[in-house]
């Protein structure tokens, strides 16, 4: 068996196998691989004996599903209107200049993906981003530089992945 | 049954049954509400929107589908507030739809289209959004077009496929503005688990969702001088076919239907009712020897229950599902494709014709024939066994086009020598139809007798359930059979692959012991096929079954192995069932394929 089927067996026995505890599992892809890869998808499908059509299209519906390969890093930043007034698109053009990715797109290496997200509910603190599960406001170009110098340190490094 | 309570209905006051939707009370009295992702054969959406209506005393309005009526409710389905809100549903579904009506398969036959007319929709006060939407358009299923750009996102195909033949090839995908309907990975439908059974054909409203056409191809071939195009038509197509030119629903225009084909062009109009009877030969042969082999031999190679193999759709349903259990399918290829093999063969021989100059064409009330055809195990001919397959919707099609009276036409019969059969061969269009032909030969053949039920009509087999079981007992067999004697022949029937898959299952599990299962993929059999006429529901899928009966009991011989050009090519060629040339021309092979 391949690491994705046995991770997928290994939280079907945790979850569950019937129809409903598809989300926690795909959940659990997502938070181990970054993402749902076709074969994953086929292997939920498999386990929990629905069809892979459903699966892709519950994967699909959530925008915290991925279905792309995703780099190890997923930056999103939040693409709503006080984020927008307060600067976001300066940051973002920061972060472009610096990975040399535009949004949708991953690093050729595999360190980061960047995403834009709807409202992240830091409206007081805009602009803000996430980097996998951690959040980051009141930013500014010189600021998120920074951050990203730390990711990068920390990637070569090869700590921990910061989830 | 809930209790009786009272509506009103545009101040008309009606008395319904607690629980109806307010759409069926209306229907009901005449008021007629306007429906799009609603189907009879499905379970209510309620997301078109298009059958709102106004309930007094509620600020927003209701949709009808989905509503059900309430003691002392006032709903009126024709207020200014209704029709307004009725006509911005229809204008915004079409700012999302390709609506180049004059170029799409199915102009004057889309249900958008007669909405859009009806309700008079001559502006576009919205942003015509489909230039900004990047459509796909799949072309490459040999029987299926998918074109999401006249896609209104209705989702019944979605439910179809998943309610009526439980093989979900199609879902909804993403959501809001991007909300699709595709399939796994928005593969294209070839490359995915898809029966290619057309039941979302018949489902879909516009022309989302339409045949591969081969109409052009056909004329062509009429047309070429140095081909000579034969034509075989199903037993559904007859019952059917007048629909759409016409007829009311469940007229039999067989003699008419020869004589329109004769009128198009085709040098040879023959009968797929006649490898029905032959099918009938060879696979109720296959059956007896089958049980000799586990009742005599004890062989424990032999598969039991063996399963019928005529419906396409099924065949690449047990394919994809239960790779493991290929082996219960009967060899036997379907009267299509035995047809083809015997055309380019067994006809060319006897009308003295070169094979590579004969076209096949095939008229089926199904689009998986289409895949079908175009199987690379099909050439046991020599040749492409049949070249093209046509719906009974592009028959009625090309009836049209060439400018054919239909109603006015006098009655011919099929050509000689594929061309005769019997009422056991046009029953294979109805669920339960190849069941009731095989027993009527298979008993006759091992007791000498006729089976055992009044008119020969096998009632237990017939009609509309989803899962029927009948029994024959075998008593007094010839002595050839005499292990059968005693024996009760246990047949199962299922219509619809959601049901084909209650009765794998419950076979696979062992609590069932079945000798012979006969399965169709589509809902009625193929009455109810994904080429068939459009619209379809259990109505007219009931009179369709009922002229299919009907045409069966007016036939003089109602045996497969009565049947006299049967015989007559047994005796000259095929020599005898599951015989040599039987074996290679008439029988087949089945792929194992991937189920995600």
């Amino acid at each position: 068996m391949n690491t994705s089927a046995t991770l997928v067996k290994n939280l079907a026995d945790q979850y569950g196998r019937s129809r409903n505890n598809l989300l926690p599992i795909l959940q659990g892809v997502v938070e181990q691989e970054k993402y749902l890869s076709e074969s994953s998808m086929i292997e939920i499908a498999r386990e929990l004996d629905i069809p892979a059509s459903e699966v892709y299209g519950t994967a699909t519906f959530y925008s915290f599903l991925e279905h792309k390969k995703m780099g190890r890093y997923i930056i999103r930043i939040c693409k709503t209107i006080t984020c927008s007034m307060k600067g976001k698109n300066q940051v973002l053009l920061a972060i472009q200049d610096m990975l040399k990715i535009d949004v949708g797109e991953t690093t050729p290496d595999g360190t980061f993906s960047l995403l834009q997200t709807n409202c992240l509910g830091f409206c007081h603190k805009a602009p803000t981003m996430l980097i996998n599960n951690d959040v980051y406001t009141d930013l500014t170009p010189e600021k998120v530089r920074g951050i990203l110098s730390q990711y990068l340190t920390k990637n070569k490094e090869g700590g921990q992945d910061g989830n | 049954m809930g209790k009786n309570i009272k509506i009103t209905i545009n101040g008309e006051v009606v008395e319904i049954n607690e629980g109806t939707s307010i759409l069926d009370a209306a229907h009901q009295v005449g008021v007629i509400i306007p429906t799009l992702c609603y189907h009879k054969d499905l379970c209510v959406a309620g997301n078109c929107r298009v059958c709102v209506v106004e309930v007094a005393g509620q600020k927003r309005l209701s949709p009808s589908c989905a509503t059900p009526c309430e003691d002392g409710m006032e709903i009126y389905t024709n207020s200014v507030k209704v029709r307004n809100s009725r006509k911005h549903i229809i204008e915004l579904l079409l700012s999302e739809h390709n609506a180049d009506c004059t170029r799409c398969y199915k102009n004057g036959k889309c249900e958008l289209q007669k909405l859009a007319s009806d309700y008079k929709v001559m502006t576009d006060d919205f942003i015509p959004l489909v230039p900004f939407k990047h459509y796909t358009i799949d072309m490459f299923s040999p029987s299926i077009i998918k074109d999401d750009s006249k896609c209104i996102r209705c989702q019944r195909c979605v439910r179809t496929c998943a309610e009526l033949q439980g093989v979900n090839a199609l879902t909804v995908a993403y959501k809001g503005d991007q909300m699709k309907i595709t399939t796994f990975f928005e593969k294209a439908m070839n490359e995915v688990v898809c029966t290619n059974c057309g039941q979302c054909i018949i489902h879909c409203p516009t022309g989302a969702l339409v045949e591969r056409n081969y109409i052009e191809e056909v004329w062509a071939a009429i047309t070429d001088k140095t081909k000579h195009v034969i034509v075989q038509t199903a037993p559904a197509v007859r019952v059917a076919l007048g629909e759409e030119l016409g007829f009311e629903v469940g007229t039999r225009i067989t003699g008419k239907m020869v004589a329109a084909l004769k009128r198009l062009g085709f040098d040879t109009v023959m009968d797929t009712d006649f490898t029905a009877d032959l099918t009938i030969m060879e696979e109720g042969t296959e059956l007896l020897s089958r049980l000799k082999r586990a009742l005599v031999d004890h062989d424990p190679e032999v598969k039991l229950p063996m399963a019928t193999s005529c419906s396409p759709g099924w065949i690449k349903y047990i394919e994809h599902m239960y790779p493991d259990y290929l082996g219960h399918l009967s060899t036997c290829k379907s009267p299509q494709q035995m047809f083809g093999a015997l055309a380019k063969t067994y006809y060319a021989q006897a009308r003295n014709l070169r094979p590579e100059n004969i076209v096949s064409v095939s008229i089926m009330p199904c689009t998986a024939k289409k895949f079908e055809a175009n199987r690379p195990e099909m050439h046991d001919s020599g040749y492409r066994d049949v070249d093209y397959v046509l719906t009974t919707r592009e028959l009625a099609i090309m009836i049209k086009q060439a400018g054919i009276d239909f109603m006015k036409l006098n009655d011919m019969k099929f050509d000689r020598l594929m061309g005769e059969s019997t009422g056991a061969g046009v029953i294979f269009g109805a669920t339960g139809g190849v069941m009731e032909a095989a027993l009527r030969t298979a008993y006759e053949l091992v007791t000498g007798r006729e089976v055992p039920f009044e008119g020969l009509n096998i009632l237990p087999v017939r009609g509309m359930e989803g899962v029927k079981e009948a029994s024959v007992l075998i008593e007094k067999p010839l002595k050839e059979w005499s292990f059968l004697d005693g024996v009760t022949l246990k047949c199962v029937i299922a219509h619809g692959l959601v049901n084909a898959k209650k009765v794998m299952d419950s076979v696979i599990s062992g609590e069932v012991n079945y000798h012979f299962i006969e399965i169709m993929a589509c809902p009625g059999g193929c009455l109810g096929g994904g080429g068939q006429p459009i619209p379809t529901s259990p109505e007219i899928r009931a009179k369709r079954a009922a002229a299919i009966y009907a045409e069966d009991t007016g036939m003089p011989l109602r045996k497969s192995h009565v049947n006299p050009e049967v015989l007559k090519i047994y005796n000259d060629f095929l020599i005898k069932p599951l015989g040599e040339k039987s074996h290679h021309l008439l029988h087949t092979t089945y792929t194992a394929r991937k189920r995600y």
